[in-house]
């Protein structure tokens, strides 16, 4: 027996983000203040009880300090969660990215080491499939009007705009898109449609919308208006602002598909 | 019991293991012919391009061995698709288990908004094998995947995605899944469950 089925779209999908420092869990304002947010694993596993449609865990550190994501801490959490989880952090080369795979991450993100060789994206690409490959990209809205992307955890500005990163990382395998608003992150004012829109409207691949999440309606809007196909937030997580399951009953009841 | 997953060059296979030891199972990752013939489950896994993954199989002698397997054989994603007739991925003759074609989504075809890959969580229906012992119809899944397998006389569960495919293949000890079933939280936990406990 068959059952009529609408053509249906996948779930928008709510992402719980872990900055991790040390091995535990912080969170900064606009990528600086950072305060102590608890231990990953119980967040992690927490989540994931909670319905997360995924986890992403950043090593905000990483880059900086030449240190390489927390190994250990991946093994432990793919020990207890059993929907899909990204780590980023410091990766910059397949190397890095094997040892993670093998310790049970399911993608990586990349961010400044791909901006400074691009080509990292095709290597990463072909050898584990650009499925595992998530580009971040913090970018910053200057004076001018225009999107610029950062570096090195936001210290580092560039000259390139957002949308010309963004494609060119499409074309050499990065199969999501990653996108942090350092002007909204940590405001708690909404995210950045605008921009998040221009990358959802011209990109082939998933785009993440973070930075700036503060309450239930600006997921709604994310989805609604910049068409995200994702949304990552952290501190209204952790500091138990906004409940997961409260939030998908919310955004299912203004007719967005979630999973519940 | 003895539960081995076949290695070969094909993405991330130590997310189906880790995901067998939350279920208190341990499973080995080998290619060895006789250890293959010899466990009493067998899980083909994959991610990543299937023409690539199809040459892997070949290196190895796997593509002669894996359609002699007697044991129930659980194909995920990628191995799924090597088990059907042909894809379209790099024009690949399968291992030809399965009456299915695989194809690669069309953005025409569907909706505009949708996205190539299909990235996230989606809904099985029709379900109708032993695999989804417990599963609820609408039961959430986590899929990452721009080809599918069509639908056919082997198939045992749908999803759509623009159009309708087939999210469960099965034909005699041969079971897949085009979802993640180790990545679909407690939904894949009981269809692994499951498998490992086929019969019993």
């Amino acid at each position: 027996m068959t059952t009529p089925q609408p053509a249906t779209g996948v779930c928008r999908r709510i992402i719980p983000c872990l900055d991790i420092r040390d091995g535990r869990t912080v969170k900064g304002i606009q990528f600086e203040q950072i305060r102590d947010a608890g231990d990953p694993v119980e967040l992690a596993a927490l989540y994931s009880r909670q319905g997360a449609d995924e986890l992403v865990f950043l090593d905000i550190t990483a880059t900086n300090e030449k240190r390489k994501t927390l190994v250990e801490l991946v093994s432990k959490v793919a020990a207890q969660i059993s929907i899909p989880f990204t780590v980023g952090g410091g990766i910059a080369a397949a190397d890095d990215v094997a040892v993670l795979l093998q310790h049970g991450a399911d993608k990586v993100s990349v961010n400044t080491a791909a901006y400074k060789r691009p080509q990292l994206l095709h290597e990463l690409s072909r050898n584990f499939g650009s499925q595992c490959v998530v580009l971040a990209i913090d970018t910053k809205q200057e004076a001018d009007g225009h999107w610029y992307v950062y570096l090195n955890g936001g210290r580092v500005k560039t000259d390139t705009l957002t949308l010309d990163w963004a494609k060119q990382a499409v074309d050499l395998g990065a199969g999501e898109i990653l996108l942090t608003s350092m002007n909204h992150d940590g405001s708690k004012t909404g995210f950045a449609t605008g921009i998040t829109r221009q990358l959802v409207d011209a990109l082939p691949v998933p785009v993440i919308a973070s930075g700036g999440a503060g309450t239930m309606a600006h997921f709604k809007t994310v989805f609604e208006e910049a068409r995200a196909e994702a949304a990552l937030a952290a501190s209204i997580f952790h500091y138990r602002e906004i409940a997961i399951p409260e939030l998908k009953q919310y955004l299912a009841g203004q007719g967005i598909r979630v999973r519940l | 019991m003895q539960i081995a997953i076949i290695k070969y060059n094909a993405g991330n296979v130590q997310s189906v293991q880790y995901a067998l030891r939350r279920l208190n199972t341990e499973a080995i990752i080998t290619d060895d012919p006789a250890t293959l013939l010899a466990a009493d489950r067998v899980i083909f896994p994959g991610v990543g391009h299937a023409h690539a993954a199809m040459q892997s199989l070949r290196e190895n002698g796997l593509d002669q061995l894996i359609p002699q397997l007697r044991q129930p054989v659980l194909g995920i994603c990628v191995g799924m698709q090597l088990l059907c007739r042909h894809s379209e991925e790099g024009d690949t003759p399968g291992l030809g288990i399965f009456d299915a074609e695989v194809r690669r989504f069309q953005r025409e075809d569907n909706l505009a908004s949708l996205k190539v890959p299909q990235i996230g969580w989606n809904n099985i229906y029709d379900c109708t094998s032993p695999l989804f012992k417990g599963v609820n119809e609408q039961a959430f899944v986590y899929y990452v995947h721009s080809y599918y397998a069509t639908t056919g006389a082997h198939t045992v569960a749908k999803s759509s995605y623009g159009l309708t495919y087939s999210a469960a293949l099965r034909k005699d000890n041969f079971y897949a899944v085009q979802f993640h079933a180790e990545k679909s939280a407690a939904t894949g936990a009981t269809i692994l469950h499951n498998f490992l406990t086929l019969g019993q």
